[in-house]
């Protein structure tokens, strides 16, 4: 294993970054732990990838800018495809979840025919 | 010549990925990277993408501006509901807004900007009647999603892609 030079002006944010990020992450566990519903514990995962990713992939970009060993196009593209693949977890989860409660006949959730009845009547 | 490039800037962005992912272009790398990205737009020929050229540039920038001040505003709001006491519960609730948006690609993006900022999450879209519904996690913290979803996101992808 190599030891990494990192100036300290370089360190000190790449740390930072890192602690936040890790925490970002620690924060959405801990959501997923305490949030009642299970649309609320929907948004705790987003923490993760949206927040915690970010900050992570900072911090490793400053890290290897630094360092001059490697381009930071493996950060971009970790949070390029961060972003573009979650909603397709989410929404399939958010679905499965409405059919489950709606076939349940839940009050709570927002009734799918709703939208149409009331269009049908503006229609006649 | 169609034939064998359905999508060519599909295969040649997916070349440019490979090499930049590789670090490295010697031949090996470059053939490999060549049969996977002819191979990759053939396989997208069976999904039959509604492709759309975007239009503007300068909303773009409007675009992603907007949403970077967003993820990082919604993380710090989400973090307070995460981590606040345990006898304050959050008000969540659901949210249904008529999208105007008729583009397939502007929708994605769309549900890629609210996933990536917590705080909302996108649960159902109905095709027919264009209705969109979102979980939000704290409807009483006084933001007024839907002018916030309208004008800040719907509108530039609106000035995008159509």
């Amino acid at each position: 294993m190599t030891v990494l030079d990192l100036p300290l002006w370089a360190a000190l944010p790449v740390c930072i970054l890192l602690l936040l990020g890790a925490g970002n992450a620690l924060a959405g566990a801990i959501g997923l732990l305490r949030l009642k519903s299970f649309y609320a514990r929907l948004h705790a995962p987003s923490l993760m990838t949206s927040g915690a990713t970010i900050l992570i992939c900072l911090a490793s970009m400053i890290t290897f800018a630094v360092l001059q060993n490697r381009w930071i196009f493996h950060e971009l593209a970790i949070i390029a495809f961060m972003m573009i693949t979650t909603p397709v977890t989410l929404m399939m989860l958010g679905q499965a979840a409405l059919y489950r409660d709606r076939a349940e006949g839940s009050k709570e959730v927002p009734h799918k025919e709703a939208g149409l009845r009331e269009e049908a009547a503006v229609e006649e | 010549m169609r034939y064998w490039f359905p999508f060519p800037f599909l295969s040649l962005g997916l070349l440019t990925f490979w090499v930049l992912i590789s670090q490295s272009t010697s031949p090996g790398t470059l053939l490999l990277g060549g049969i996977l990205s002819v191979a990759l737009a053939w396989a997208m020929v069976n999904l039959s993408p509604h492709k759309t050229v975007p239009g503007r540039v300068r909303p773009v920038f409007r675009l992603v501006g907007a949403v970077a001040v967003d993820i990082v505003r919604s993380n710090i709001a989400v973090l307070k509901v995460m981590l606040g006491r345990r006898g304050k519960p959050a008000t969540a609730g659901f949210l249904q807004i008529e999208l105007t948006l008729t583009d397939e690609n502007a929708i994605a993006v769309l549900a890629c900007i609210l996933t990536a900022t917590p705080g909302t999450a996108w649960l159902e879209f109905d095709r027919t009647s264009r209705r969109l519904t979102l979980h939000i996690l704290d409807t009483a913290d006084g933001m007024d999603w839907q002018h916030i979803i309208k004008t800040r996101y719907e509108r530039p992808l609106a000035e995008i892609f159509q």
